[in-house]
C-alpha cells in the first residue's frame, strides 16, 4: 500500500541556519491492513514521514508511492488520492465556526455526496467516536480529547482505506489517549491500514503494532510486521 | 453528474449562508457596484434618446422661412405661390405672427411676459417641408428661398440635429471609455471583496485541501458570490436607471409643450437589462476567479 524508496526530505536554508535534512534515504513499505507506529524523539522525522505519505510535503530525493501512485508527480490526482486517506492531526484542524456535524460532513461535501445519505454517514461516524449527542455544538465547547475524537470522525466518515494519525495522543491524559488508541484499533480490525506517529509507545503496546523507529531522519530499527 | 449537482448545491448554500451572516455588508457592496454601473448606463440612455430625437427631425427636414418685419399679406401670398410652384417643396404651412404669439402665450410661465410686450415682435413665417431627404439638396433649397424678396431668414430646422449628431458621437465615445474604465473598477471591486473573503476563510480552504478538495471545489462558492454580486449590481443599476427615467419623464411635459411635440424618454429595453446584468455577472465571476486563483497559486505554487 505504501512504498518509500530512498526517500529524503531536505528543508531549504533559512536566515541564520543552513539546510536541514528531516529524512535521509528512508526505504520501507507498509502493506494493506497493517497497523504501523512510527516512533522516535521529536525531530526524528516522524511528522515529515507522515506528511510525505499524505502528499502534504514533496520528497527532495527518492519516491513515495501510495497505492502504486506517486503523489509528487501527479498534483492533479492528489485531491482524489487524499479522498482515500483519512488524516488525523495533532492540532485537530477543526473549523470552529461550524457545528460538530458540519465539520464531519465536510469530506462528504467535497466528494458531492447526496445530502440525505451524507447525514446518515455523519451520524454513524459521530456515534463511533461517542459524540452523537453533541452534533449541534461548536467544537470550542469540546474538551481536547473530544476534539481529537471529532477529528477522527471527520477522518473516517468517507471510509478511507488508509488512516494517517500524526501524534493523535500527544496532548491527552492517559484515559483519553487510550480511547483514541481503541478507536484506531477498531478500524484496523475492519481492514483499514493505520499509520500512527507517536513518541509515546505505551498506550499503543496493546495494539501489537509494527514499530518503525526513526532517529535523526534515518530508519533506526523495525519490528517485523 | 449527480455528485456535481450536489457540489453546486452545496456551493450555493455556502454562498447564501455567507450573505446571511453579513446581509448589510453584502447589500452595500452590491449598491456600490450598482452605482458604478449606473454612470455609464445613464450616459448610454441619454445618448440613445437624444439620438432618437435628432433622428426624427432629420428624417423630416423642415426649413423655416421668416419674413421681414415689414412684409405685408401680399408679400406673404407671393412667397406662398412660389412655394406651391417649386418642385422641391413637398408642402408648406403659413404661421402668421398672431398665431405665433398665441402659441407663445399658451406656455403658462411666460404668458405674462408676452402680454407685457408693447407690440408683437414676431414675424410671419412659413414652415416648409422638402421633398428630398438629402442634406445637400435641402440646403440648396434653403439658400434659394433665402434670396426671395421679403424673406429675412431661411433656417434649416435640422441644422441643430446635425450638430447634435456630432456631439453625440463624442458622447458615445466618452461613454464607451467610461464603461471600459468602470468595467476595470468592477473587476477590482470584486477582486478585493472576494479576496477578503478568501483570507477570512483561509483556514477552511487549507483544511478542505488536506481532505481532498480540488481547486474547483474551493473556487466554486467564491465564484458564485462574485457572479451574484456582479449580477445584483447590474440589476440595481438598471433599477436606478428606471427610476431616473421615470423622474425625467415626469419633468418633461413643460419641455414637450415648448417644442410642441410629444417627448418621452425611452427606458432601458429588456435586452439592454439582460446585457448589463450579464456583463456585470461575468465581470464579477472573473474578479472572483482571479482573487481565489491568486490565493491558490500563492499557497501552492505550481
Amino acid at each position: 500500500m505504501i512504498e518509500l524508496d530512498r526517500v529524503g526530505k531536505r528543508y531549504p536554508a533559512s536566515q541564520g541556519s543552513g539546510g536541514h535534512d528531516a529524512l535521509k534515504s528512508v526505504t520501507l513499505s507498509i502493506g494493506t491492513g497493517e497497523f504501523a507506529v512510527v516512533t522516535g524523539h521529536s525531530g526524528a522525522g516522524k511528522s515529515t514521514l507522515l506528511k510525505l505519505i499524505a502528499g502534504i510535503e514533496i520528497p527532495t530525493a527518492g519516491t513515495v508511492r501510495v497505492d502504486g501512485q506517486e503523489l509528487a508527480r501527479s498534483r492533479r490526482a492528489l485531491p482524489f488520492m487524499r479522498r482515500r486517506i483519512g488524516l488525523i492531526f495533532q492540532d485537530h484542524k477543526l473549523l470552529y465556526d461550524r457545528t460538530v456535524f458540519d465539520n464531519v460532513q465536510l469530506p462528504l461535501d467535497i466528494t458531492g455526496f447526496p445530502p440525505r445519505e451524507a447525514a446518515k454517514r455523519v451520524r454513524a461516524a459521530l456515534d463511533k467516536v461517542g459524540l452523537l449527542s453533541r452534533e449541534r455544538e461548536r467544537p470550542v465547547t469540546l474538551s481536547g480529547g473530544e476534539q481529537q475524537r471529532l477529528c477522527i470522525a471527520r477522518a473516517i466518515v468517507h471510509r478511507p482505506s488508509l488512516l494517517l494519525a500524526d501524534e493523535p495522543t500527544a496532548n491527552l491524559d492517559i484515559d483519553y489517549a487510550q480511547d483514541i488508541v481503541d478507536i484506531l484499533r477498531s478500524f484496523h480490525q475492519v481492514g483499514v491500514t493505520v499509520v500512527v506517529s507517536t513518541h509515546d509507545l505505551v498506550s499503543l503496546r496493546a495494539a501489537r503494532p509494527r514499530v518503525i523507529a526513526l532517529a535523526q531522519g534515518m530508519l533506526a530499527s523495525e519490528t517485523p510486521p | 453528474m449527480k455528485a456535481w449537482i450536489n457540489q453546486h448545491r452545496r456551493a450555493l448554500a455556502v454562498t447564501a449562508w455567507q450573505v446571511l451572516q453579513a446581509p448589510f455588508a453584502h447589500l452595500f457592496q452590491v449598491l456600490v457596484i450598482g452605482v458604478a454601473i449606473l454612470l455609464p448606463l445613464l450616459l448610454h440612455l441619454t445618448v440613445q434618446n437624444l439620438q432618437r430625437l435628432g433622428g426624427d427631425s432629420q428624417a423630416d427636414a423642415r426649413i423655416a422661412l421668416y419674413l421681414a418685419a415689414d412684409a405685408t399679406g401680399k408679400d406673404a401670398d407671393v412667397v406662398a405661390a412660389r412655394l406651391k410652384a417649386h418642385p422641391g417643396v413637398a408642402g408648406h404651412r403659413f404661421v402668421s405672427r398672431e398665431e405665433a404669439i398665441k402659441d407663445l402665450r399658451r406656455i403658462h410661465d411666460i404668458a405674462d411676459l408676452v402680454d407685457a410686450l408693447p407690440k408683437n415682435p414676431l414675424p410671419d413665417a412659413f414652415i416648409v417641408r422638402a421633398k428630398s431627404t438629402d442634406p445637400g439638396e435641402i440646403d440648396a433649397l434653403r439658400r434659394e428661398a433665402a434670396k426671395w424678396p421679403k424673406v429675412a431668414l431661411a433656417q434649416l430646422d435640422s441644422a441643430w440635429a446635425a450638430r447634435l449628431d456630432a456631439g453625440l458621437r463624442v458622447a458615445r465615445a466618452l461613454g464607451t471609455g467610461l464603461a471600459a474604465l468602470l468595467a476595470v473598477a468592477l473587476l477590482a471591486i470584486t477582486f478585493n471583496t472576494i479576496g477578503l473573503q478568501v483570507v477570512n476563510r483561509q483556514e477552511e480552504i487549507e483544511v478542505s485541501r488536506l481532505i481532498g478538495a480540488t481547486n474547483g471545489f474551493i473556487r466554486r462558492p467564491f465564484l458564485y458570490a462574485g457572479t451574484l454580486q456582479g449580477a445584483g449590481g447590474g440589476l440595481v443599476a438598471c433599477g436606478l436607471a428606471a427610476l431616473c427615467v421615470a423622474w425625467v419623464n415626469q419633468q418633461i411635459p413643460s419641455l414637450a409643450a415648448l417644442y410642441g411635440t410629444e417627448v418621452v424618454v425611452q427606458p432601458l429595453s429588456l435586452p439592454d437589462i439582460l446585457a448589463v446584468t450579464g456583463f456585470a455577472a461575468l465581470l464579477g465571476w472573473l474578479g472572483a476567479w482571479l482573487a481565489v486563483s491568486r490565493h491558490l497559486w500563492r499557497s501552492h505554487p505550481g
